[in-house]
C-alpha cells in the first residue's frame, strides 16, 4: 500500500489549515454561501436533510487497519457510531457538525486520509478492482497507475473548477469489476498484439439521469502517455464542455453531442501537441509498483488441509466460503468479503465496534490492510486459507459474515430519503423489507448472482440502471414510487436496463421484486444466470406478471 | 487603485475601456471583440495595449498577435467558470505568452495559488482591503503534484 512522504503529508496537512480558515471565515460570514459550498464540497462536505454529510476519501478502496480505526474514532467522537460505505469506495460520515469538520480532517490527516475532492466539479477520487493485486485474471495491477492518477488528479490546477464532477477508475484484470465503461474515463489495462501492456481508454460513460455506456476513444495507449493523454481530455472538456445548463454538463454530453469522432479529433490534436509532456518513465513506474509489492505471502499455507477439512464438516462455513470469499493468485490464500449487507443493517454501514474489531482482524489474518468494494462491501485480500474458518467465525459475532456477496441480498442502495437532500424518495426501508422478504438464504442461494441496485433519485448515486434490476425512486405528487429496469450491467457486458412498465406503488416494490424472482426460477435454463435469462426472452413475460397483480 | 503584480502591491497602470467608448491616451485593456474590430487603430494607440478574454472567448483568436500585446486579463463573470484557467495555460505553455496575465472580475481567493500555477501573475482584487490576503493565499500549499507553468 501507497506509504505517503513527506511531502504527501504537507499536502494534507496544509489543506486541513486551508479549511479551517475557509470554514472560519463562514462562520464569521466573511466568505458567502455561494463560495463556501463549492469550497466545501471540495473537501466531501455536504449540507443534507438532517446533518452536514462528510464524504473521505478511500483512495481506490484501499485502508489500513490505523485508518480503520481512525475512522472508528472519529465515528465514536463526533458521529452517531457509524460510517456508511459508498459506492466509489469511499466513506461518509452523516451527522458530523459544521464546525468540527476540520478538526476531524485534521484527525484523518494525521493517519493520511482527506476528503480532497470527494465532491465538487472536479476530479474525484479514482476508484478500481476490488480484488486489485491479488486476482486470477489480472493483466496487471492497476494500483500503481491509480495512485500516479490520485497524485496527478489533487489540486490540479487547471482542472479544478471543471463543468461538471469527473470520476476515472482503472481495471487491470479481464474481468472489470471497476464499472469503468460507466465513469468519464474508464482506464482497462490491455495487451497489444506484441504483448506489451499499455491502456484501453474510454470516454463519456456516467450513469445518473441519463446513462451512458462509454466509447472507446483509444484502443491502446502507451502507459508513459498517460499523464498526457489524461491531460488532453481534460483539457477539451474544460474548454468544450456545457456550462449553460448542469444536467447537460458531463463530459458524456459533450461527446455525445459532439460524436465521438468528432470529440477524439479534438483530443488527438491537443493531444499531439501535450504528449512528450508529463512522461511516466519506467523509473517512475517501478518506483511506483514497489509501493504495491505482494505481501510476504507464507509458502507454507498451500500445504495446509484444514480448509476442506472445515468445510465438509461446517455446512454454514462452506456455504459462506463459496459466496463471501474469492480466489487469490497465490495458492493457500482466499479474499474474504464482509458483508455489509446483514438483514437488519443498512446496506454498506458499519460501527465503530464493528471498524475497531476489522482493523484487528485485518492486522492479525491480512497484512493490516482492509479493502472497499464497488458494491459497498469491504474485502480482507490476503487471507490464509487455513485461517478462514476462525476468521469466518469472527465474523459471524461481528455480523460481517452474512453470506451474500453477489446474491439478491447484497443490495446496492442509497442513503434515500433518510438522509439525503436530493432524493424524492426511501430507500432504506425498502431494501429492508426487501430482504426481511427474502430471509431464505437457501432460495436466495438458488436465485444465485443477481444484483439489485436501487437509488432515491434520479441522481443515481446507487446506480440503479445498471442493476440486474434497477429501483429507482421518483416522486409523484408527494408520494414514494418506484421505477423498476431489468437487465442492467455494469461489467464487462455493459448494459443500461430496460424499463419494465409504469412505477409501482410503495407498498408493491417488494411484490413486484418477488415476482420477478418466481418470472426467473420458472423461465430459466439450467444455471442460467438472471441475467443471461433476461437477456434471452426480453421483459416481456415480467412485466407480464408484475402488472397482473397490480 | 492597486493591484498585485509578481507578488508585489502596485499601483495599476492599466485602464479597461468599454466597447462604446472612446479610445483614451496610456495603457488600455479592450475586449476581443474590440480588438478585433479596431486591431489597426489600437496598433497606433499611444500607449500599451491589452486584451480582456472571457471564459467564452478562445486564447487562438489572440494567438497571433501576442506579440503586440502587454496585457492579458482573464476576466471572471463567476468563480465557477473554470475556462479561464486553461486560458492562462494556454497562454504562457502553447504561446510563451510572457507579457502580464491578470484575473479580473469574480473570482475567489482562495482560487489564487491555482491561477498562480496555470501562469497568472497579476491579480485585481475586487476589494482593495484583499491585497494582503490575495498574497497569502499565493502560499496555501507549499508542495505540488503535477508540472504546471510553476
Amino acid at each position: 500500500m501507497y506509504q505517503y512522504n513527506d511531502n504527501d503529508q504537507i499536502l494534507v496537512d496544509e489543506r486541513v489549515a486551508q479549511f479551517r480558515r475557509q470554514t472560519e471565515q463562514f462562520l464569521k460570514s466573511e466568505m458567502s454561501e455561494d463560495q463556501y459550498r463549492a469550497l466545501r464540497l471540495r473537501n466531501g462536505l455536504y449540507i443534507q436533510t438532517h446533518a452536514p454529510m462528510l464524504r473521505i476519501a478511500g483512495p481506490y478502496g484501499l485502508f489500513n487497519s490505523k485508518q480503520l480505526r481512525k475512522i472508528a474514532h472519529v465515528a465514536r467522537t463526533y458521529d452517531k457510531n457509524y460510517c456508511h460505505f459508498t459506492t466509489r469506495q469511499n466513506i461518509q460520515f452523516n451527522w458530523p457538525k459544521l464546525e468540527e469538520v476540520p478538526d476531524i480532517l485534521a484527525e484523518l490527516a494525521s493517519v493520511q486520509m482527506h476528503a480532497i475532492q470527494t465532491s465538487g466539479n472536479c476530479m474525484r477520487n479514482t476508484t478500481s478492482d476490488h480484488l486489485a493485486g491479488v486476482c486470477i485474471d489480472e493483466i496487471e495491477d492497476p494500483r500503481p497507475y491509480c495512485e500516479i492518477i490520485r497524485q496527478w488528479t489533487t489540486l490540479h490546477p487547471e482542472f479544478d473548477y471543471l463543468p461538471r464532477k469527473f470520476k476515472i477508475a482503472v481495471s487491470g484484470a479481464l474481468h472489470d469489476r471497476a464499472a469503468t465503461q460507466f465513469h468519464d474515463i474508464g482506464l482497462h489495462l490491455v495487451k497489444n498484439d506484441a504483448g506489451e501492456i499499455g491502456f484501453k481508454v474510454m470516454v463519456g460513460g456516467g450513469l445518473g439521469r441519463t446513462p451512458v455506456i462509454g466509447q472507446i476513444i483509444k484502443p491502446y495507449l502507451e502507459k508513459k502517455n498517460l499523464l498526457s493523454y489524461l491531460e488532453a481530455i481534460l483539457r477539451i472538456y474544460n474548454l468544450f464542455g456545457r456550462r449553460d445548463n448542469k444536467y447537460k454538463a458531463r463530459i458524456k454530453i459533450l461527446v455525445k453531442e459532439s460524436g465521438l469522432e468528432k470529440f477524439s479529433t479534438l483530443v488527438e490534436k491537443e493531444w499531439l501537441l501535450i504528449r512528450d509532456n508529463n512522461e511516466l518513465d519506467n523509473e517512475r513506474i517501478n518506483g511506483m509498483k514497489a509501493q504495491f509489492v505482494a505481501p510476504a505471502y507464507d509458502t507454507d499455507a498451500v500445504r495446509d488441509t484444514s480448509f476442506s477439512q472445515q468445510q465438509d464438516e461446517n455446512k454454514a462455513f462452506a456455504t459462506w466460503v463459496k459466496y463471501n470469499t474469492a480466489d487469490h493468485k497465490i495458492s493457500g490464500y482466499r479474499a474474504a468479503f464482509l458483508s455489509l449487507k446483514a438483514p437488519d443493517s443498512p446496506p454498506g454501514d458499519m460501527t465503530d465496534v464493528q471498524l475497531d474489531a476489522v482493523a484487528d482482524l485485518a492486522d492479525k489474518y491480512s497484512f493490516g490492510e482492509i479493502r472497499s468494494t464497488h458494491r459497498q462491501n469491504l474485502i480482507l485480500a490476503d487471507v490464509k486459507q487455513a485461517d478462514l474458518f476462525v476468521l469466518w467465525q469472527q465474523l459471524e459475532l461481528l455480523k460481517l459474515a452474512t453470506p451474500n456477496i453477489g446474491t439478491v441480498t447484497d443490495m446496492i442502495c442509497c442513503p434515500g430519503l433518510d438522509f439525503c437532500s436530493l432524493a424524492n424518495a426511501g430507500s432504506i426501508g425498502v431494501a429492508k423489507e426487501i430482504n426481511e422478504a427474502l430471509d431464505d438464504m437457501d432460495y436466495i442461494h438458488d436465485i444465485g448472482d443477481l444484483k439489485i441496485n436501487m437509488s432515491g433519485c434520479m441522481n443515481g448515486c446507487a446506480h440503479q440502471s445498471v442493476g440486474h434490476i434497477g429501483i429507482l425512486g421518483v416522486d409523484k405528487k408527494g408520494t414514494e414510487w418506484y421505477q423498476l429496469t431489468l437487465g442492467g450491467s455494469s461489467e464487462n457486458n455493459a448494459a443500461i436496463g430496460e424499463r419494465l412498465g409504469p412505477a409501482v406503488a410503495k407498498d408493491q416494490v417488494t411484490k413486484a421484486i418477488t415476482t420477478i424472482l418466481e418470472v426467473y426460477i420458472e423461465h430459466r435454463l439450467e444455471d442460467e444466470s438472471f441475467l443471461d435469462m433476461v437477456n434471452r426472452v426480453g421483459i416481456t413475460p415480467f412485466k407480464e406478471q408484475v402488472y397482473a397483480i397490480n | 487603485m492597486q493591484l498585485i503584480k509578481d507578488r508585489q502591491i502596485i499601483d495599476d497602470i492599466w485602464n479597461y475601456v468599454t466597447d462604446d467608448a472612446e479610445l483614451a491616451a496610456g495603457n488600455i485593456s479592450v475586449s476581443l471583440a474590440r480588438w478585433q474590430q479596431d486591431k489597426a487603430k489600437l496598433l497606433a494607440h499611444d500607449g500599451n495595449i491589452g486584451v480582456r478574454l472571457g471564459p467564452a472567448d478562445s486564447v487562438d483568436d489572440i494567438a497571433a498577435d501576442l506579440n503586440s500585446l502587454q496585457l492579458i486579463e482573464l476576466d471572471f463573470p463567476d468563480f465557477a467558470d473554470g475556462r479561464l484557467f486553461s486560458h492562462a495555460w494556454l497562454l504562457r505553455e502553447r504561446y510563451d505568452y510572457h507579457g502580464e496575465i491578470r484575473a479580473t472580475g469574480h473570482y475567489m481567493n482562495d482560487q489564487v495559488f491555482y491561477l498562480s500555477r496555470v501562469g497568472v501573475n497579476a491579480f485585481s482584487p475586487e476589494k482593495a482591503e484583499d491585497l494582503p490576503v490575495v498574497l497569502s493565499h499565493l502560499n496555501d500549499f507549499t508542495v505540488k503534484y503535477q508540472d504546471s507553468v510553476n
